[in-house]
């Protein structure tokens, strides 16, 4: 192999395999979807989300909750992942069409997201999980994310969003802790993860 | 003695004298861009390791530091990634491929100012990408977390090495292309292609969800197997044989090696996602392709291991062999890792544990980074005019992180499996298949010490070696003295 031409030729052709397979196939085929509308419900699925959820994403991919979270309930025979409750039957690429972008994730530090919205539909109970992850769900590592949340002085009445806190996070008397704009649009975004329609590809199981 | 043996003689003195002085022309014509990406590269090393260790010990104590957003687990651990994948990793490589390609094609380095401005470039992207990162800019996508106005900067200086690296590879000298060649010049064009088309997809127009894991994990695998992974193997072959003074093993199994590495490697990425929402031919197209690395990981090995045989001993004195092959016996244990790892019946044991992150760390550690020092120890005394200060150093540096990554990788494949194992089983509580992990976890972090204290300690050397400190050296600063090393070799 003494001729450039040969290994520059090589390089692109073996590479250009993979580019074809694993780039150019699932832009063509995976990522050209359209909603699709259930004929029971007349629902357009999956469901748009709303201004404040697609704030949130931003606030979920800067907060790198990805590193610890999945989003995605592999196929059946594969894992626990429907014996876990995870979800209601797996994800189908279709899911994702307007993830910007799709949270799949590797790592399951902490439980899989992809239907969190399903399993705990209470912003009260986000923002407390939240601000004290270890003290709503003992043995948890989620670090905190406080610095959502403002402390401050009640005026008058206290902020119908303020937060419920426990020991010991509950403020000194006269304060209250209430959620950031960020943090209101982190719980939007976790409420709007409910994958648990049915698609033509992937119907609900009917047991 | 008859005159014609003693004229040849005279003769072959000459021309090893010509050669020699052609190779000191050589290295100092690398000197600055050398310099410039290897301080620059140590200096991210010692950045990442500081991030790598947050994110360790916030595992372990969650309230660790945790008012602040900038410094919350999710901004530090990718801040650790891209520091020591783009700020470290990357310019290592290009400070070894340049050196390399310049002395391979026996031509003193052409248009510096390409590559100077390069890292210039370089460094800037990598100071404002981490900044984003911290800052709250990250696009979360894993490996690719620059944003644009970051990404766009390493582009432009990587196509500044790649035009670079063709026109050096224009003006060699005519004569034998040498295996390392072929990687380095591969590398150095695949790895754009790769960076822009993963970045235009993923960052600039955004592709529906659904095939951004495709995408994604396409160029995850591929920035190791296709960038990585072949800078590194292109050093290991030409280290290996310049330190033992004899030739590569077999030429024939050098070609199958890089052929089938470039074909089957970079059909990998899918293995990152088996199970997901992907047609099933892609996963098994990958796994196939996984388990195929056996070829070249075999092949290549059986050439490293043939052409050491019976000079193991040279391991005792040379801190650039000792380095190189620790990191070429891991790369056969992390790809004979990840071949097993990408079968389905064993994946669902390990995918999303800390079984990967062992994994990651054999590869981007044990493997690539010891052939980074290894390349190092060799490149900089000579491109400096000035051997290392002190063989102690070496020998702490060594010890720290050889004993500190071994350990790393054996508490995360341990702590990982057994994860792994209790989140298969739906009857036990996902709360214990962390409390399972934990102790292990607190080990990674006490590995973690031992490597942050050995990448001090190198950083040290380093700078000592650049201020030219101490005395004189007659020769390459070896482990052990002087008199017996040379007795049992002939080059270092």
């Amino acid at each position: 192999m003494n001729r450039m031409t040969v290994i520059v030729i090589g390089a692109f052709l073996t590479f250009l395999t993979s580019w074809v397979g694993l780039v150019a196939y699932p832009y063509l085929q995976l990522g050209r979807f359209m909603p699709a509308t259930d004929e029971a419900s007349g629902d357009v699925n999956p469901p748009p989300l709303s201004g404040m959820a697609v704030m949130g994403q931003r606030v979920y991919a800067a907060s790198g909750c990805v590193y610890c979270h999945s989003q995605q309930v592999r196929q059946i025979g594969i894992g626990s992942d429907l014996a876990r409750g995870w979800g209601a039957r797996p994800t189908v690429a279709r899911d994702y069409m307007r993830e910007r972008p799709a949270f799949l994730g590797t790592m399951r530090t902490g439980p899989d997201l992809a239907n969190i919205g399903a399993r705990q539909s209470s912003a009260k109970w986000h923002h407390q999980h939240l601000y004290q992850p270890a003290v709503v769900t003992p043995g948890s590592i989620m670090p905190s994310y406080r610095y959502l949340y403002r402390t401050q002085k009640i005026q008058g009445q206290r902020s119908e969003r303020a937060l419920d806190l426990l020991p010991p996070n509950v403020p000194p008397p006269g304060y209250e802790v209430v959620p950031t704009y960020e943090a209101e649009a982190l719980v939007a975004y976790l409420i709007s993860l409910n994958r648990n329609y049915p698609l033509p590809e992937a119907p609900e199981p009917t047991e | 003695m008859n005159p014609t043996t003693h004229e040849e003689k005279h003769d072959t003195l000459s021309h090893a004298e010509r050669d020699r002085l052609e190779r000191a022309a050589i290295d100092a014509s690398t000197r600055l861009p050398v310099i410039l990406f290897y301080g620059s590269a140590i200096f991210w090393l010692l950045v990442g390791t500081v991030f790598g260790l947050l994110a360790a010990i916030k595992m372990n104590i969650p309230t660790f530091l945790d008012q602040w957003g900038w410094l919350t687990f999710g901004r530090v651990r990718p801040a650790h990634l891209n520091a020591v994948a783009y700020g470290w990793a990357s310019p290592a490589a290009i400070g070894t491929g340049l050196w390399l390609m310049a002395r391979l094609c026996r031509t003193p380095l052409k248009h510096a100012k390409l590559l100077i401005s390069a890292a210039v470039f370089w460094n800037l992207g990598v100071a404002i990408g981490i900044c984003a990162i911290l800052a709250g800019d990250s696009r979360s996508i894993e490996w690719l977390e620059f944003p644009n106005y970051a990404s766009g900067l390493l582009f432009i200086s990587y196509g500044l090495i790649s035009v670079w690296a063709v026109i050096m590879f224009r003006f060699r000298q005519p004569g034998h292309v040498y295996v390392s060649q072929w990687y380095i010049l591969a590398a150095f064009l695949w790895f754009p292609w790769l960076y822009s088309t993963s970045n235009l997809l993923l960052n600039f127009e955004q592709i529906q969800g659904g095939a951004q894991g495709a995408v994604n994990w396409w160029f995850g695998h591929n920035v190791l197997g296709l960038w990585f992974t072949p800078i590194a193997l292109a050093t290991i072959y030409y280290l290996i044989p310049k330190v033992l003074g004899r030739p590569i093993h077999s030429y024939y199994l050098s070609i199958l090696g890089f052929w089938t590495l470039a074909l089957f490697y970079s059909w990998n990425g899918m293995h990152h996602l088996i199970g997901g929402p992907f047609p099933a031919w892609m996963i098994s197209a990958s796994v196939v392709a996984s388990v195929m690395m056996i070829v070249p990981v075999i092949t290549t090995a059986i050439n490293f291991h043939m052409t050491t045989v019976g000079h193991f001993n040279a391991l005792k004195w040379s801190p650039t062999l000792r380095f190189t092959v620790f990191g070429a016996v891991c790369y056969t244990l992390a790809s004979g890792q990840g071949s097993t790892m990408a079968i389905p019946s064993l994946n669902v044991i390990t995918h999303f544990t800390h079984y990967t992150i062992g994994h990651s760390h054999l590869g981007m550690y044990a493997f690539f980074t010891m052939v980074m020092y290894g390349a190092i120890y060799y490149i900089m005394p000579r491109v400096v005019g000035w051997e290392w200060p002190s063989s102690r150093l070496i020998r702490w540096h060594f010890w720290l992180v050889a004993i500190g990554i071994v350990f790393m990788v054996i508490v995360l494949s341990i702590g990982g499996v057994l994860q792994g194992l209790a989140l298969l089983d739906a009857n036990v509580t996902f709360m214990k298949s962390l409390e399972i992990a934990r102790p292990w976890l607190w080990m990674r972090s006490a590995s973690g010490i031992l490597l942050t204290a050995g990448h001090i300690v190198f950083a040290v050397n380093f700078t000592l070696l650049l201020l030219k400190f101490g005395k004189r050296r007659s020769g390459p600063t070896l482990f052990g003295k002087r008199a017996e090393v040379e007795s049992e070799m002939h080059a270092v």
